[in-house]
């Protein structure tokens, strides 16, 4: 065989989606996909997916009461994103596209701060270098560059850190994204580009965005290898996750995930799925959820019970709680911040407009 | 012994690259080759091709990869190969090189040089002439510099890399050739100050890149006929030095903006409402505007009859001081 031909082969995802756990929690041991997290750890993805969905509905809530102006809900992709999130070290960068709530919380991201951009109060309100959590980005797939140069830069620096960027499937169909793989193969950059195939881009299924085979079968063309996993088993998603971040961090160049999973809230709250989806397909998703397959699977083990339980209710509660008193309570904003970042030597711009607004709030004239 | 305007530029970038150990500087065929004007040349040769590379052919993808750099801490110049050829950046430099340190109150800074060769004059093909300058004027959070003299290509360059703001910083390729005198390095007036670069008393020729030296040149031939013709070299285009281009007003009493960029909507719009707004009662005569038709660009042997030139100037002043 053509060496070009076999090295294409292996670049390819395998023929089924890697796979632990069963809905029922049954574990299926993979020699190549082998479980290392402790009982503490497994306690912990469960605990962050169940803060996380809590958070969620919280969030939904809010917008409903006119709090938040729009909310794009992550719920039923909790385990993609927490899991692909905890493979990664602290000093690790993640690039999040808007629905990534999931995975500002493994990175202990305020959710107030977060939320700061749907309440419309400023356009973000972290700081990135103290989570090493990018701002949220909007334009679709426009990230996976940022994430990819930011590699780049790690490793024209010998700084071993690896960075992650979120899109879902209609971000596989933008240039950008495509671009990014382009430069993070020829540059052997340690990019992860974790796609979260919630099969829908707004109301557009998949089978219109491509007709490749899998999304993760787009990666070879790139040189990188595509994998596939789950993204409703946190373990399977965990596992594949890890191995591709520390392959990257190793030096051997990117990698491309397609986590399967389903979005089973709407696009966002201002979006109305009933148009183009059916409730069977809804409740035959349901059946997939990736807490109740953990917490199936925590039971087994004999890691959960009554008292774990209500310990982490607690806790989603309390969280839940003090989002929701963060967002009522948040000030709307001091108009004239409007001109204070937009330069760091603004030298020059905005004659008389700051001072117009300033008049303005004074209620005198300009 | 003289230096271009592109050998100046060149000095500028291995100059800031000698200064700073986290100046970058990339893009499609910038390495070896030295650029397809050479602005680049001998730069991967002094410093490796760790910190001058050539990247894949997409402008998204090196405008985007420059922006993660940015972000990580190194202080990147992206080239764009032609004018023609940065709108498959268009996105990232507008939704997030102009908008991210916004977005980010600050917290996100991303000190980027975008460096764009532009302008016609040289007989190119189609998409290699365009002046695209007003996209990016319009764009807050973009600095917009555009050097009219060699001394200014070194300069306004050196002074663009240290900016912490991004730049686009737009080069005049058919002044690449242009010849001073000047020792390198030099340092002139700051970016956002307009220079006046001849005085005059009857009527202000406003012009910036390309255009200066027409202005130049048809403020000598007037000087034959007998007008005495200022000249304002705006060289900043974001932010605009207002308050010089008042005082010239003040002088002359007649301003006329030249650019080759398409008229409608262009730099000129935005001289001329400035003038009225701020300086009205100065005003002899209604700001003119001499610039390209708002056509697309023409093929190269139609472009003599596009590009704004001495005579089509000239008669501009003549209207001007009928007034
Ligand atoms: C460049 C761009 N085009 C269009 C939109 C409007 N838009 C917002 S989300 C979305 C669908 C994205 O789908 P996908 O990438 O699958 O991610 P998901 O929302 O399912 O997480 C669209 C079309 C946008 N934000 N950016």
């Amino acid at each position: 065989m053509n060496s070009n031909v076999s090295e294409a082969i292996a670049l390819l995802p395998p023929n089924e989606p890697v796979h632990l756990l069963d809905p029922d929690g049954t574990y299926h041991e993979d020699p190549e996909h082998p479980l290392d997290l402790d009982e503490a750890q497994l306690r912990e993805l469960y605990r962050l997916m169940v803060v996380t969905r809590k958070v969620d509905r919280e969030a939904i809530n809010l917008q409903r009461q006119g709090q938040l102006g729009v909310y794009a809900s992550c719920m039923g992709q909790e385990a993609a994103q927490v899991a692909s999130a905890y493979a990664l070290k602290t000093e690790d960068w993640i690039f999040p596209s808007y629905r990534e709530l999931g995975a500002a919380l493994v990175r202990n991201v305020d959710a107030v701060g977060l939320l700061q951009l749907y309440r419309g109060t400023w356009l973000s309100d972290h700081n990135p270098y103290e989570h090493n959590f990018a701002l949220m980005a909007i334009p679709i797939g426009t990230q996976a560059l940022h994430a990819t140069g930011f590699a780049m830069g790690a490793r024209f620096d010998d700084n071993p850190l690896v960075s992650m960027v979120y899109f879902g499937d209609g971000g596989t169909s933008e240039g950008d994204p495509h671009e990014a793989m382009t430069f993070a193969g020829v540059f052997k950059s340690p990019v992860v580009f974790f796609v979260q195939n919630n099969q829908y881009a707004i109301s557009v299924p998949l089978d219109r965005q491509t007709a490749a085979p899998t999304l993760a079968h787009k990666a070879i063309g790139y040189g990188i290898p595509g994998y596939r996993c789950d993204g409703n088993d946190v373990l399977a998603t965990y596992a594949v996750t890890r191995r591709a971040v520390e392959r990257a961090r190793s030096g051997e160049g990117p990698a491309f995930i397609e986590a399967l999973t389903y979005r089973m809230e709407a696009h966002t709250t201002s979006d109305d799925p009933t148009r183009y989806r059916t409730q069977e397909e809804l409740d035959e998703a349901a059946k997939t959820d990736p807490i109740a397959r953990m917490r199936n699977f925590l039971t087994q083990r004999d890691l959960y019970d009554d008292a774990l339980e209500n310990e982490i209710e607690q806790q989603a509660k309390d969280t839940a709680t003090t989002v929701r008193a963060g967002i009522y309570d948040a000030p709307h904003g001091d108009p004239m911040e409007l001109f204070d970042h937009v330069y760091v030597d603004p030298t020059g711009y905005f004659e008389g407009q700051r001072e117009l607004l300033a008049a303005e709030l004074e209620g005198g004239d300009a | 012994m003289a230096t271009t305007m592109g050998q100046a530029i060149n000095a500028a970038l291995m100059d800031a690259m000698e200064a700073d150990p986290k100046v970058l500087m990339f893009g499609e065929d910038v390495g070896q080759l030295g650029g397809v004007f050479r602005v680049t040349d001998g730069l991967q040769a002094k410093f490796g091709d760790k910190r001058c590379f050539d990247t894949p052919l997409a402008e998204s993808g090196i405008m985007g990869t420059a922006i993660g750099l940015a972000m990580y801490g190194w202080r990147p110049i992206a080239e764009m190969q032609f004018d023609g050829f940065s709108y498959p950046a268009f996105e990232q430099i507008v939704s997030h090189l102009a908008k991210m340190p916004n977005r980010s109150r600050g917290t996100v800074k991303l000190p980027v040089t975008v460096r764009i060769p532009y302008g016609g004059g040289i007989g190119a093909v189609e998409h290699h002439s365009e002046s695209p300058e007003a996209y990016w004027a319009h764009t807050a959070g973009l600095k917009v510099m555009t050097p009219g003299t060699p001394e200014d290509g070194y300069s306004m360059m050196r002074e663009a890399i240290r900016s912490d703001d991004p730049v686009i910083f737009l080069e005049p390729k058919r002044r690449y050739w242009m010849k001073s005198d000047a020792d390198l390095p030099i340092e002139t007036e700051p970016a956002h100050k307009a220079v006046v670069r001849r005085e005059g008393t009857d009527v202000t020729l406003i012009a910036y890149g390309p255009m200066v030296r027409t202005a130049m040149e048809t403020a000598e031939a007037a000087e034959d006929e007998g007008i005495s013709v200022e000249v304002l070299d705006l060289r900043s285009l974001s932010p605009l030095d207002t308050p010089t281009m008042i005082e010239c007003l003040k002088r002359t009493g007649r301003a006329i903006v030249i650019h080759e960029a398409a008229m409608t909507l262009g730099m000129g719009a935005e001289v001329a409402t400035r003038l009225q707004e701020r300086a009205f009662y100065h005003l002899e005569a209604p700001v003119l505007r001499v610039t390209g038709f708002d056509t697309p660009y023409p093929p190269a042997k139609l472009e003599e009859f596009w590009l704004p030139d001495v005579d089509r100037i000239l008669d501009a002043i003549e209207r001007s001081l009928s007034y």
